[in-house]
């Protein structure tokens, strides 16, 4: 049972890092959440064995553990509440800038360019920048998005960003 | 004296409750603010002197008995720690209220805050492993939304890595936490500090480890500070000021708890906390050096002196473990202002890039004097708030013959004033280069809007009263730092 509980960990451990290491942000959620539920399977898998804890329904000594039940209760509902505020903000980033990716610290992307040593890059200029390569971004994804259609956005919207991000990279 | 423990905890939450009902009337929110976090600074105070007189309080919060209740434990660096944050809190509270912007535009900023009050008082207070996982969640989940509360392009990009972040360390947290569970039976520190001495050393390695990397994501400590450049600067400087004084100070802090109580001299990762102090305070000065807008070289300041915190835990000694608590404390309020002031230099010259502002001190002399001597204290000049705490740490270090990390933190508090030169020298003393992007503001007969410049003098006032009060708070962080390595007082405080 517990080597049981630990390889479901381990699996969803896997899964979630390689899912957080995307470029999109859809992704890096579902891997959020499998990285938590592994958190709380290994919580659960924590206490003893047996018989629910109930009073009045066996011997002491054979009921399972209930406080990791509950922690592992209050971990899945704390990462619930956490959950629901991420996928507002990415909703609102989705709003704001039209698409699902992790964007790019773009004042560090300007020191990286070399852009300081010699002349200052403000933020401002820097997002002038940004917008430019969005704008030629969009026309791109315009282009895809009148071929492939609202139905399956989803499936396909995923692949077409990392292909858009890896062309600019 | 124990009743007193909840206080801090439930008080703001009380508040924020009696804040949404009062949403309609603003200045009734800002009275229960202001009323709530003056009476959790006065029970901090009161906490503190019990707390040096009597040693360690702990209280059981629901009557559970210690190694399974929720234990709330008081000792001399939880109150120091709760001391200064409460001050601190109210007076960017104060601040807040007087800046334009994300206050008065929104219903639930009062609220927030002063969940996120409650959140950082909860985990200084917290005896048990998990507790300290739901206050830190509290404290991060009222964080995401003052980080977020405009909803503006900026703030939604950098909240995302924020949030995503901290997700990933809670995660971890709780691996961490049921790890521990299987291998003792007990989240209880108390109870922990006696049963982790039974395991093996492999495991109690991993354990120390494991700790220090899910803590050091909240410290941003070297290699895992990138969220919080990136992050800081995009909120309203009264929220930043906050997270860059208390934030990161509560990871600090749970990483003093945990080491110290949990592990002995042999499962301690001494060299490894070194080497990531080091790392730290390099890469964050570098940083800082590197960027051109206030509040991002004041963010990079922030990783870069929380390295000598964590040099100060790293020696193990008990000078150096002082000299760290010492450092915090000054740290807390040196930065807080100095956010304080960047947020009146925005207000006032229209503007965060270097390149827009000019001339400051004579525009805005009184500006100029709150940046300066926080900027001053915080590169360590003396006799200025840093300095001791800095000389604490680097004769903790030579004494402990450590003389690498010394000589790094020599050598970073010497960048450290470069890099506040080169805000001081572009800001208030160059003519601007360019036009502000924003509006900008005359500075009235204050030298600024009155309820922004007060607090701001408030807590240079109080750097300026660390500095002249140094050898009291040195002893007393002795003291402290005594309990930690010596942890029999707040074992016995907790489990009788």
């Amino acid at each position: 049972m517990t080597t049981t509980l630990a390889l479901i960990a381990a699996l969803l451990f896997g899964a979630g890092t390689y899912l957080i290491l995307q470029h999109t942000l859809s992704r890096i959620l579902i891997g959020l959440a499998l990285l938590s539920h592994g958190a709380n399977v290994l919580l659960l898998g924590s206490g003893r064995r047996g018989t629910p804890p109930l009073i009045g329904s066996g011997e002491p000594d054979g009921f399972s553990d209930p406080l990791a039940q509950a922690y592992a209760l209050t971990a899945i509902v704390i990462t619930f509440g956490v959950s629901s505020l991420l996928l507002a903000l990415a909703y609102r980033s989705w709003v704001l800038t039209g698409r699902d990716e992790v964007e790019d610290d773009v004042s560090d992307r300007a020191i990286a360019r070399g852009g300081h040593a010699d002349k200052e890059v403000t933020d401002e200029e820097a997002w002038h920048y940004v917008e430019r390569v969005a704008a030629d971004d969009a026309i791109v994804d315009d282009a895809a998005n009148a071929v492939v259609g609202d139905d399956d956005s989803d499936g396909d919207g995923g692949d077409r960003q990392d292909t858009g991000a890896a062309g600019r990279a | 004296m124990s009743a007193l423990l909840p206080l801090p905890v439930v008080l703001p939450l009380l508040g924020a409750a009696l804040s949404i009902l009062a949403g309609r009337s603003r200045s009734a929110q800002r009275a229960i603010g202001i009323a709530i976090l003056t009476a959790v600074t006065v029970i901090s105070v009161v906490l503190l002197v019990a707390v040096d007189r009597d040693g360690a309080l702990a209280t059981q919060a629901g009557g559970w008995p210690a190694p399974l209740g929720i234990t709330l434990v008081a000792d001399r660096l939880t109150t120091i720690m709760l001391t200064v944050s409460s001050v601190m809190l109210l007076a960017v509270l104060v601040y807040a209220i007087g800046q334009p912007g994300a206050e008065r535009n929104h219903v639930g900023f009062q609220s927030v805050y002063l969940i996120l009050a409650a959140g950082v008082a909860a985990s200084f207070l917290a005896g048990d492993l998990f507790n300290l996982f739901v206050a830190f969640e509290m404290m991060l989940t009222a964080s995401y939304v003052l980080l977020t509360l405009g909803g503006g392009r900026e703030q939604v990009r950098s909240g995302m890595t924020y949030v995503v972040i901290s997700l990933l360390a809670s995660a971890l947290f709780i691996a961490s936490l049921a790890l521990i569970y299987t291998a003792t039976g007990t989240v209880n520190m108390a109870d922990l500090a006696t049963k982790v001495a039974d395991l093996p050393p492999g495991l109690r390695s991993a354990f120390a480890v494991l700790l220090v990397v899910v803590f050091g994501i909240k410290a941003a400590l070297f290699p895992l500070f990138f969220w919080l450049p990136d992050s800081y600067p995009t909120a309203p400087s009264a929220v930043t000021a906050v997270f860059a004084g208390l934030l990161t100070k509560v990871g600090v802090y749970a990483i003093l708890r945990t080491q110290t109580l949990f592990f002995d001299d042999g499962s301690r990762p001494a060299t490894l906390l070194l080497v990531m102090a080091g790392a730290t305070m390099v890469v964050g000065i570098l940083g800082a050096i590197a960027h051109d807008d206030v509040d991002r070289i004041l963010s990079f300041n922030i990783v870069s002196h929380i390295g000598y915190m964590v040099m100060g835990l790293g020696l193990f000694t008990a000078a150096g473990t002082a000299g760290g608590i010492v450092y915090m404390v000054h740290h807390i309020v040196a930065m807080t202002s100095l956010f304080l002031a960047g947020g009146l230099i925005e207000h006032i010259g229209g503007s965060s890039s270097l390149t827009r502002l000019g001339g400051m001190v004579r525009t805005a002399p009184t500006v100029a004097v709150l940046f300066l001597v926080p900027a001053l204290g915080l590169a360590g000049v003396p006799p200025l708030s840093g300095f001791v705490p800095k000389l604490a740490l680097v004769d903790a270090g030579l004494v402990d013959d450590q003389h690498l990390i010394v000589a790094v933190s020599l050598v970073v508090s010497l960048l450290t004033l470069y890099s506040m030169v080169k805000i001081w020298s572009a800001v208030f003393w160059n003519p601007a280069s360019e036009q502000p992007e924003y509006e900008t503001h005359t500075v009235g007969r204050l030298g600024g809007p009155p309820l922004m410049v007060l607090p701001a003098v408030g807590l240079v006032v109080a750097s300026l009263a660390i500095a002249a009060g140094a050898g009291p708070l040195f002893d007393l962080a002795e003291r402290a730092a005594g309990d930690l390595l010596e942890p029999a007082g707040y074992i016995e405080a907790v489990l009788g």
